[in-house]
């Protein structure tokens, strides 16, 4: 690997998910040095799982390529992948950072053909279809996946599968004896964009995700639209393949509850209304979708769209938090139990897939940043002057949609670009 | 109608809500909730309750005074906990329902021959006048309580669960000469004299709109 260059005048951005990507775009076009470190072998974060994203239902595509040019054409960012911070020292205009780096035993000269992927037997958990599909221990982390560089499982490491991606690969592009690395950085100003994780929906006991095949979650929906994805592009029950007629999505799965997310994770209602559609464009009339939820929270100008949907006679809303799920072990439906808010109505209601609508939970670490450094109760970094130059960005900073995501990064781009300007000035 | 209920009527005459949240055990959290429905959704009775836990709370803030306190519904409650344990808002909803039915009994306005308010007296007469819970008489009070003839349809019912409890010397028939008591009965009498002159004063202050 060439030479990682930072100084006191260098940005670094933690994350490359929408938010990572928009503030070091923004920081680097304005002229500042910028480091970009990702965590996974590829940027584009959740967007890059999504099937559509509201408000305008354009594929993740549109919004990601353009970003990934912009990336291709800058030369005052460096990206590194697979690299996670493991430490931040420091003040403004002068922190350290310990950064690790994982190996990915596939270097520049990949040209992605794919030839070491057919060599291997291995399968494991696909990470971008949250394990609903397997994947060869070479891979490319996705169709859209930037850099396009294959990658070795570690876990293959040392077996005759590693020996033969090798062997199989006519660039030479496989090094096993590729290292994990330690690097130090000095930078002037921090962005911290790594975004979110959905919340695990076998915590909640009453919804039985864990112990009814067709309670899946909504990120998991959003893979089965995908024509790559584990059911090619179908809506089906995973007990038994078929396609459901009658689809109910439970809202707040998880969020605004005091024994899981506390906060409104804000995207979940824009979601589903989203998924409806999903529906009728894939099964037309032959199915219908009932909502349950609290209050849609579809604020300013996408609430045009929940109007839409709500004109739709295939979708119905129902008032009410669904208190807990049955099975029918007969066909493998569910059986809806609670009490609706528009006349206190008691149901037990049968439908033959459900879709928790989970929330955003915040992956800002513990035990990384400088002593005093400030998380709201959320796990989100809030603007504080406790916080010096360290800014959250998108879904670390709050629950918000792509929209907010690359304002809220933009903004912190600003923020973090005048940091360096403070420390260039001192400096003369 | 009772001298503390007229006076309570006085004196909160268009906020039942702050009533409750005054003067009933753990009233100040009806206002947190959301109207979601898991508790109603959550309580293994539910279906028996007129209003479940979610439309008392809305009642309460629509100032339903009448409807909410001579209601049955609370005195439904089995305290599971369900509803607690569930609450995404956290409100402790069992405490809330003992909280109201307690209060309604306090104000006279409790439902009559309601089978949870009549164990309730039957039980705290047994305990005050002994320190100890007569289980004998309690149950055959329960039993008695709608008159001898539907009493005695009742024992006759119950008859061979009475049998086997005292064949598993799980109940005594000697307990119906006077039955256990306490080591120190006047004590408890002393102790429960002073709470009810705690009580009292609590009440007397309510009436002086203090
Ligand atoms: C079901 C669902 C549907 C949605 N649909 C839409 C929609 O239709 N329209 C819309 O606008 N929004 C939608 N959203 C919200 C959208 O996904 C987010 O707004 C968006 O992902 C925020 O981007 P981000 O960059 O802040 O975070 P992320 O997308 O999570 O990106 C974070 C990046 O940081 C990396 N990372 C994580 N930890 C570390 C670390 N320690 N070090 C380095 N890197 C790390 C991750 O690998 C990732 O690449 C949806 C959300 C859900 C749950
Ligand atoms: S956006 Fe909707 S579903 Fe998500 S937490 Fe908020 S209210 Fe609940
Ligand atoms: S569960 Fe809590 S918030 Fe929901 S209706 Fe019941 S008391 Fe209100």
């Amino acid at each position: 690997m060439s030479e990682v260059i930072a100084t006191n005048q260098t940005i670094l951005v933690v994350g490359g998910g929408i938010s990572g990507l928009t503030a070091a775009l923004e920081a680097a076009e304005c002229g500042k040095q910028v480091i970009l470190l990702e965590k996974s072998p590829t940027v584009g974060g959740r967007v890059a799982q999504l099937y559509k994203y509201f408000p305008k239902l354009c594929f993740p595509t549109c919004g990601l390529e353009i970003q990934y040019r912009r990336l291709k054409a800058n030369k005052n960012i460096r990206l590194l992948t697979l690299a996670e911070v493991t430490q931040v020292t420091g003040s403004e205009g002068d922190y350290d950072v310990t950064v690790a780096l994982s190996p990915r035993y596939v270097t520049e000269n990949c040209t992605a053909c794919g030839d070491c992927e057919k060599a291997v037997a291995a399968e494991f958990d696909d990470e971008h279809n949250y394990g609903l599909k397997q994947r060869k221990g070479a891979y490319l982390p996705s169709m859209m996946a930037y850099p396009q560089r294959y990658v070795i499982d570690p876990r293959i490491i040392g077996t005759a599968d590693a020996e033969a991606a090798k062997g199989a690969c006519k660039a030479g592009a496989v090094d096993l004896d590729m290292q994990a690395q330690s690097l130090n950085l000095k930078v002037g100003a921090i962005i911290w964009a790594t975004g979110w994780t959905p919340y695990d929906a076998a915590k909640i006991q009453p919804y039985g995700y864990d112990r009814f095949a067709n309670v899946i979650t909504n990120v998991e929906f959003e893979r089965m639209l995908d024509p790559f994805g584990p059911t090619g592009g179908k809506i089906v029950r995973p007990s038994d393949g078929q396609a459901p007629s009658n689809i109910a999505f439970i809202q707040c799965a998880g969020s605004r509850d005091r024994n899981h997310l506390l906060h409104c994770s804000r995207i979940c209602c824009m979601a589903t209304l989203k998924q409806t559609n999903y529906v009728r464009e894939n099964l037309g009339d032959a199915a219908k979708s009932t909502v349950y939820y609290i209050d849609i929270r579809a604020i300013d100008r996408i609430d045009d769209f929940h109007r839409k949907v709500k004109a739709d006679a295939n979708v119905s809303f129902t008032k009410s938090k669904v208190a807990n799920i049955a099975e029918n072990k007969a066909n493998g439906n569910l059986v809806l139990h609670g009490v609706d808010t528009e006349g206190y109505n008691r149901y037990a209601n049968e439908h033959d897939l459900v879709v928790l609508a989970v929330g955003m939970e915040s992956t800002v670490p513990a035990g990384v940043f400088p002593e005093g450094f400030k998380i709201n109760e959320h796990n989100f970094i809030e603007l504080d002057p406790a916080n010096g130059a360290i800014y959250g960005a998108g879904c670390s900073s709050d629950a918000l949609d792509v929209n907010r995501a690359a304002q809220n990064a933009t903004a912190s781009a600003l923020r973090a670009i005048q940091v360096i300007n403070r420390v260039a000035g001192q400096e003369g | 109608m009772t001298q503390m209920n007229q006076a309570m009527i006085e004196k909160y005459r268009s906020s039942f809500l702050k009533e409750v949240e005054t003067n009933v055990e753990e009233g100040h959290w009806v206002k947190m909730c959301m109207q979601c429905g898991v508790c109603s959704g959550s309580c293994p009775l539910g279906p028996h309750w007129e209003h479940p836990p979610q439309e008392i709370f809305m009642m309460i803030r629509a100032n339903k005074r009448d409807e909410v306190l001579k209601s049955s519904s609370m005195w439904f409650c089995t305290s599971c906990y369900n509803c607690i344990a569930r609450c995404p808002r956290g409100l402790p909803i069992t405490h809330i329902m003992h909280g109201l039915a307690s209060y309604s009994k306090k104000l006279g306005l409790a439902p009559k021959s309601q089978p949870t308010e009549s164990f309730g007296q039957i039980f705290w007469n047994s305990i005050a006048s002994n320190g100890r819970v007569n289980e004998l008489k309690i149950g055959l009070a329960l039993q008695f309580k709608d008159g001898f003839g539907q009493g005695v349809k009742n024992a006759m019912a119950q008859k061979d669960l009475g049998m086997a409890m005292m064949k598993t010397k799980r109940m005594n028939p000697m307990e119906f000469f006077g039955g256990h008591t306490c080591k120190d009965k006047s004590g408890i009498a002393r102790m429960l004299k002073k709470a009810q002159e705690v009580e009292d004063q609590h009440i007397a202050n309510y009436g002086a709109g203090k």
